[in-house]
C-alpha cells in the first residue's frame, strides 16, 4: 500500500474516532492545567465537558449506518457507539462522584482525572475494535491507567497492595492474552476478526494451533472481566482502590471488555464451540461470586464479589451465543453499569474517617438511612435492582440474559443462575436492613468519636445517584425498547457492513 | 358508569397516592391522603365490580381489559394485559376494601416514619391488585415480586423485636420460589413459541391456555410453579416463614399479609397451575391435597398450643388455607367455588382477628393470652366483635366461613380425582379443631376472672376502630346468609376453568397415548399385508440364544 494513499485514508477516517480524539485532547489540556496547579477545581469539570461532547457524538452515531475505519481496524456506529456511550457515561458519572471523595481524602490531583480520561480512551478503542491489534492496544491502554488509579491512595497499605497485585496479575494475564493472539494469527494468518472466521483452519494443523490460541486469549479476557477462576485479584483491588474509581473499574472496563469479547465470539470463533466452556466458567463465576459475597463484612469487598457474580450472569448469555443473547448481554451491561456505579457511589459518600482509616464495614452504617435519606433510598433501589427485583432495571436485565439462554437449551444453566440470584438476595437485602432497619444507637457514638464523622453531603454526587436510581425505575417502561434496539445491532446487514474491512 | 382504563386505574391509583404522600410533611396530612386514596380506590373498584357482568363469558378475553403491546418489542409477545374475570373480581374487591381498613388501623399504631409506611402500604396495594388483574405471566411476575419490597420494609422497619429475621426470611423464601417460577415462565413461553406458527415467544395467559403441553414437560413446569405458590400460601411444610412474619409485622402488615397476600399463592394455583398443566396437576392432586390436610391438622394443633394470641391467629391461617388448597385440587365445581369464596372469607375473618388482636396489643402492649382474661366485662364491644370474628373463622353456619368450608368439603367428598373419603374426613376434623383453638383464645382473653387492674381499666373500641371493623362484620353476615350473589360472580369462571382443564387433560392424553391395537392395525394395513407382519420363529435361533455367552 502506498504511503500517500494510506495517509489520505487515515486523514479521511479521523472523524470516525472523534470521541477518542476529544477525550485525549481534553486529557492533555487537563494535564497542562495540572502542571500549574495540581488541584485546580476546573480540571474534573473540563474532563466532564470533554466526555459530554464525546458522548453526544456517540449518541448521534448510534443511529448511523455501522462501518469500519482505518483499514478495518476500527468499527464505527451502531454496536461500537453503544459500548462507547456506555463507557463515556460511566466516565462522566465517575468523575463527578470522585470530586468530593478525592477532595476529602486530599488526593484531588489533576492527573487522576486525566488518567481517568485515558482509561476511557482505551475502553473506547477496545469497544470499537475490529482487529486483534486494536483490541490489545485498547486493553493495555485501559489497564495501565487503571493500575495507577488503583494505587492512588499511597498512604494506605491496602491500596498499595491492591495496585501491585493488580499490576502483576494483570501483566501475567496480558502475557497469556498476547500469546493467544499470536497463536490465532499463526493459525489463520489474519488479525481482523471477520477475516479470522473465514480462515481455513484445516491446513497445516491449524485447528490445534487456533484452539490453543483461543484458550489463552479467553484466559486473558476472563481475567479482565473478573470471571472465576481468574477473579482472585478482584476483591483486593476493589477494596483498596478509591471507591468511585472502583465503580468505574467494575463497570466501564467490563462493559468494554465484554463488548469486545462478544464481537470475537460473534465473528471470529466458529459457532457453538465455546458454549460448554463458557457455561462452565459462568457456573463457577456465579457460585464463587455469590457464595463468597455472603460472608463479607466490608461493603466494598461484598460489592466486589457481587460484580464477579454479575459477570457470571453475562457469561450465561455469552454461552447461549445467539444474537438475542448477545443483545441481552449488551442490555445487561447497561443496567449493571448504572446500578453498580450507583452502589459504589453511595459507598463513596458514606465512607467515614474512623480511627482505622477508611471505614467501610457494613456494621458502621447501621441506621444510616435516617441520617442520609437520599443515599439510603438510592442505595435501596440499587440493591433491589442488583438482586433482580422488578420493577427495577436489574430484573429486565436478568430477563434479557436468561430468556435467550432458555431458548438456546441452557435451562440448567439458567436454573443455577436464578438460584444464585436468590442467594444474592441475602447479602443485598442485608445492606438494606442495615441502612434502614437497624438501630443506630450503637454506632452513633463511634461515628461521633471519630475525627471526621460522616462525610458532608455533596449535592452534585447525590444528583448523579438520583439520576441513576430514577433511570433504573424508568427501565420498567423502556427496557423493551432498549432490548429491541440492542437486538438491532446484530442485524445481519449491520454486521456485514461493519465486517467488510480487513 | 363508564370509566376508561378502569382496571388500570384501580391498580395504579394507590401508586399515585404513594407519590403524593412523599411530597407531604405533616403526619396527619399523610394519613388523610392515604385514607382518601384507598377509599377512592375502593369506590372505583365498586364501579369495576358493577361493570363486571358474570353473564358475559371470559373464555376468550377478560372483561374491562386494558392492553398495551408497546411494553416489549414486537417480536416478543409480552405485554401489559390486565382485566377481570370471575376468579379475580372478588379478590380485587377484597384488596381494595382492606386498603382503607388497614390505613385506619395504623392511624395511631404507626407513630414513626409515617411517610414511608403509608407510601409503602399504597405501593403494596398496587402490587397485590396487579397480581389479581394480570393476564400476562411476565406482568404477573412483576407484580408478584413488587409486593415483596414494601412488605419487606413494613415488617423490617415497623415490626417487633425480631423483625429483621422475619423480614429476611419472608423475602428469601418467596424469592427462591418465584425465581424458579420465572425460569418455568420463560421455558413455557419458548415451548409455546415452538408450536406457534409465527414462533413468537408469548406469556399471554389466553394464548398459553390453547397450547397442550406434553405430559413430562408439564410435570416439572408444574413443580416449579406449584413450589412458588405453595411457599406463598403457605403449604405445609413450607409454612415456617409465616408465623415469624405475622408475629413481627405491625397490625396493618399482618392484615394485608393474611387478608390478601397469601391469596396470591392460592390464586396462582387456580389461575396458572391447574389450567396450564392439567395432567400434572391431576396426577399430583392427591399429594398436594394430602399436604393440605396435614397443614389443616398441624396448623390447628400448633395454634392450640400457642400462648401468644397473634401467633395463634397466624397458625390458624396455615390451617384455613389448607382447606382452600384441598378445594382447589379436588377438581369439582363445588370445591373450586368453595375455594374461591373461602379465599375471600378467610381474608375477611382473619383480617378481623388480626385487627382485634392488634387493638388489644395497642392497649396493653402484650399479646400473651395469660396477661388478659375477663375482658368481656371491661370492653364489651370489642369482645362482641371478637366473638363474631372467631365464630366466622370457625365456620359457624350463618356466617361466611361456613359457606366456603362446606362447599370445599362437599366438593372434595365427590371428587373423583382425589377419590379418598378418608382424606376428606380427616380434613373435616380441622373444622372441629378450629373451634377448639379459637374458642380457647376467646375464653383466655375475654372470660374468666378479671384479675389484673390494667385489664379492668381498658378502653373499649373508639369510633375509628368501630368504623374500620363494621364493614368486615357486616360482610361476615351478608356472605353467610346470602352467599348466592357472590357465588354467582365466580361460577362462570370456575366452570370455564374446570371445562378447560378437562378438555386439555383429555387432549394431552390422546396426544401421548400409545397407539392402540386398532390404530396399529389400521396404520399397518396399507404399508404391508398381514402376512408380512407374522414372525416365524426358527427353533435353531432360539436354541442358539445362550444367556451366559
Amino acid at each position: 500500500m502506498e504511503l500517500a494513499r494510506a495517509f489520505s485514508t487515515m486523514a479521511a477516517d479521523l472523524p470516525a474516532i472523534f470521541s477518542m480524539i476529544v477525550v485525549s485532547v481534553v486529557g492533555l489540556v487537563m494535564l497542562t492545567v495540572a502542571a500549574f496547579r495540581s488541584d485546580h477545581p476546573s480540571i474534573p469539570w473540563l474532563g466532564v465537558a470533554g466526555m459530554v461532547v464525546a458522548s453526544a457524538w456517540e449518541l448521534f452515531q448510534l443511529g448511523t449506518e455501522p462501518g469500519t475505519a482505518f483499514f478495518g481496524a476500527i468499527r464505527v456506529g451502531g454496536y461500537a457507539a453503544f459500548i462507547n456511550l456506555l463507557v463515556l457515561l460511566a466516565g462522566i458519572a465517575t468523575t463527578i462522584l470522585s470530586v468530593p471523595y478525592l477532595h476529602r481524602l486530599k488526593h484531588d490531583y489533576g492527573e487522576v482525572y486525566a488518567l481517568l480520561m485515558y482509561a476511557t480512551v482505551g475502553m473506547i478503542l477496545l469497544g470499537s475494535s475490529n482487529s486483534m491489534v486494536s483490541i490489545f492496544v485498547g486493553l493495555e491502554t485501559m489497564s495501565v491507567c487503571l493500575y495507577v488509579l488503583a494505587g492512588l491512595i499511597r498512604e494506605d497499605e491496602g491500596a498499595v497492595e491492591a495496585a501491585l497485585k493488580y499490576f502483576l496479575l494483570g501483566a501475567f494475564s496480558t502475557g497469556f492474552f498476547l500469546y493467544g493472539i499470536a497463536l490465532m494469527y499463526g493459525a489463520t494468518g489474519t488479525m481482523y476478526l471477520p477475516a479470522m472466521a473465514q480462515a481455513d483452519l484445516a491446513t497445516a494443523g491449524g485447528t490445534l494451533l487456533f484452539w490453543a490460541g483461543v484458550a489463552l486469549f479467553l484466559i486473558g479476557f476472563l481475567f479482565k472481566v473478573s470471571a472465576a477462576p481468574f477473579h482472585m485479584w478482584t476483591p483486593d483491588v476493589y477494596q483498596g482502590s478509591p471507591t468511585p474509581l472502583t465503580g468505574y473499574m467494575s463497570t466501564a472496563s467490563k462493559a468494554a471488555a465484554f463488548g469486545s469479547l462478544i464481537l470475537v465470539l460473534y465473528y471470529a470463533l466458529p459457532a457453538e464451540r465455546w458454549t460448554l466452556v463458557l457455561a462452565v466458567v459462568a457456573v463457577i463465576t456465579m457460585v464463587v461470586g455469590n457464595v463468597m459475597a455472603l460472608s463479607q463484612a466490608n461493603v466494598k469487598r461484598m460489592l466486589a464479589y457481587s460484580s464477579i457474580a454479575h459477570a457470571g450472569y453475562i457469561l450465561v448469555a455469552l454461552a447461549a451465543g445467539t444474537e438475542a443473547a448477545f443483545a441481552g448481554a449488551l442490555f445487561y451491561l447497561l443496567v449493571y453499569t448504572v446500578m453498580n456505579i450507583g452502589a459504589f457511589g453511595v459507598m463513596a459518600l458514606l465512607e467515614w474517617d474512623g480511627r482505622e482509616g477508611r471505614v467501610q464495614t457494613l456494621d458502621s452504617l447501621a441506621g444510616i438511612g435516617t441520617d442520609r435519606p437520599v443515599l439510603g433510598v438510592t442505595m435501596v433501589v440499587f440493591m433491589f435492582s442488583l438482586t433482580g427485583f422488578p420493577p427495577f432495571g436489574g430484573f429486565f436485565g436478568k430477563y434479557a440474559v436468561f430468556a435467550p439462554a432458555v431458548d438456546a437449551g441452557l435451562t440448567w444453566l439458567v436454573l443455577i443462575g436464578v438460584l444464585m440470584s436468590a442467594v444474592s438476595g441475602y447479602y443485598y437485602l442485608r445492606v438494606v436492613y442495615v441502612f434502614w432497619m437497624q438501630d443506630r444507637d450503637d454506632v452513633v457514638d463511634a461515628r461521633q468519636a471519630s475525627l471526621g464523622g460522616l462525610p458532608p453531603v455533596s449535592r452534585t454526587s447525590q444528583g448523579v445517584l438520583v439520576v441513576c436510581a430514577v433511570g433504573l425505575v424508568a427501565m420498567a417502561f423502556f427496557s423493551g425498547g432498549l432490548i429491541e434496539a440492542a437486538t438491532g445491532f446484530f442485524d445481519a446487514s449491520a454486521m456485514a457492513a461493519a465486517g467488510g474491512g480487513g | 358508569m363508564d370509566i376508561p382504563y378502569l382496571t388500570s386505574l384501580v391498580i395504579f391509583l394507590p401508586t399515585v397516592g404513594a407519590l403524593l404522600t412523599l411530597l407531604l410533611r405533616r403526619a396527619s396530612a399523610i394519613r388523610w391522603t392515604a385514607l382518601a386514596t384507598t377509599t377512592g380506590t375502593f369506590a372505583l373498584s365498586i364501579v369495576l365490580f358493577l361493570g363486571y357482568d358474570p353473564a358475559v363469558s371470559t373464555a376468550g378475553a377478560p372483561q374491562l381489559m386494558d392492553i398495551s403491546a408497546a411494553w416489549f418489542p414486537d417480536a416478543i409477545d409480552v405485554k401489559y394485559f390486565v382485566g377481570v374475570d370471575g376468579l379475580s373480581i372478588l379478590l380485587i374487591l377484597l384488596t381494595t376494601l382492606l386498603g382503607p381498613i388497614v390505613v385506619l388501623s395504623s392511624w395511631t399504631y404507626i407513630d414513626a416514619k409515617e411517610k414511608g409506611y403509608y407510601a409503602l402500604l399504597l405501593l403494596l396495594q398496587t402490587g397485590i391488585t396487579g397480581v389479581f388483574a394480570s393476564f400476562d405471566l411476565i406482568l404477573f411476575y412483576v407484580f408478584f415480586e413488587l409486593t415483596l419490597i414494601p412488605m419487606y420494609f413494613i415488617i423490617g422497619v415497623w415490626g417487633g423485636e425480631n423483625r429483621i429475621y422475619a423480614a429476611i426470611k419472608f423475602v428469601l423464601y418467596t424469592l427462591v420460589g418465584s425465581l424458579l417460577m420465572l425460569v418455568a415462565i420463560l421455558y413455557l413461553g419458548y415451548e409455546a413459541a415452538a408450536v406457534d406458527p409465527g414462533h413468537v415467544f408469548t406469556t399471554d395467559w389466553y394464548t398459553l391456555l390453547e397450547y397442550n403441553i406434553p405430559a413430562d414437560t408439564q410435570t416439572w413446569l408444574f413443580a416449579l410453579f406449584a413450589l412458588s405458590f405453595a411457599i406463598k400460601v403457605p403449604l405445609f411444610p413450607l409454612h415456617t416463614w409465616l408465623p415469624d412474619a405475622h408475629v413481627q409485622a405491625p397490625t396493618g402488615g399482618s392484615v394485608i399479609l393474611a387478608g390478601v397476600l397469601l391469596k396470591m399463592g392460592t390464586y396462582g394455583l387456580v389461575r396458572f397451575c391447574l389450567p396450564l398443566f392439567p395432567n400434572a396437576a391431576q396426577s399430583w392432586a392427591f399429594a398436594l391435597a394430602a399436604l393440605a390436610v396435614v397443614g389443616i391438622i398441624y396448623g390447628a394443633l400448633v395454634a392450640r398450643a400457642q400462648p401468644d394470641a397473634k401467633k395463634l391467629v397466624a397458625y390458624s391461617s396455615v390451617s384455613h388455607l389448607g382447606f382452600v388448597v384441598l378445594g382447589i385440587f379436588a377438581f369439582t365445581t363445588e370445591a373450586m367455588q368453595g375455594a374461591v369464596i373461602q379465599m375471600v372469607n378467610h381474608g375477611i375473618s382473619t383480617g378481623a382477628l388480626f385487627l382485634l388482636v392488634g387493638m388489644l396489643y395497642e392497649r396493653r402492649h402484650t399479646r400473651r393470652m395469660n396477661d388478659y382474661g375477663g375482658l368481656a366485662t371491661s370492653v364489651p364491644i370489642l369482645s362482641t366483635l371478637m366473638v363474631f370474628s372467631v365464630l366466622a373463622s370457625a365456620g359457624l353456619p350463618g356466617l361466611n366461613g361456613f359457606v366456603g368450608e362446606f362447599l370445599i368439603l362437599l366438593g372434595s367428598f365427590k371428587s373423583t380425582v382425589l377419590d379418598s373419603v378418608a382424606l376428606v374426613a380427616l380434613a373435616t376434623t380441622g373444622v372441629i379443631l378450629a373451634a377448639v383453638y379459637l374458642l380457647y383464645m376467646v375464653y383466655e382473653l375475654f372470660f374468666g376472672e378479671l384479675t389484673d387492674p390494667a385489664n379492668a381499666n381498658l378502653a373499649d373500641v373508639n369510633a375509628r376502630e368501630f368504623v374500620l371493623m363494621a364493614p368486615l362484620v357486616l360482610l361476615m353476615l351478608v356472605m353467610g346468609f346470602f352467599p348466592q350473589p357472590f357465588l354467582k360472580q365466580t361460577a362462570p369462571a370456575t366452570t370455564f376453568l374446570l371445562d378447560t382443564i378437562e378438555e386439555k387433560h383429555a387432549a394431552v392424553e390422546a396426544m401421548e397415548a400409545p397407539p392402540t391395537a386398532d390404530d396399529a392395525a389400521r396404520e399397518a394395513l396399507p404399508v404391508a399385508p398381514p402376512e408380512a407382519a407374522e414372525v416365524t420363529l426358527d427353533p435353531d435361533d432360539l436354541r442358539s440364544f445362550d444367556p451366559d455367552r
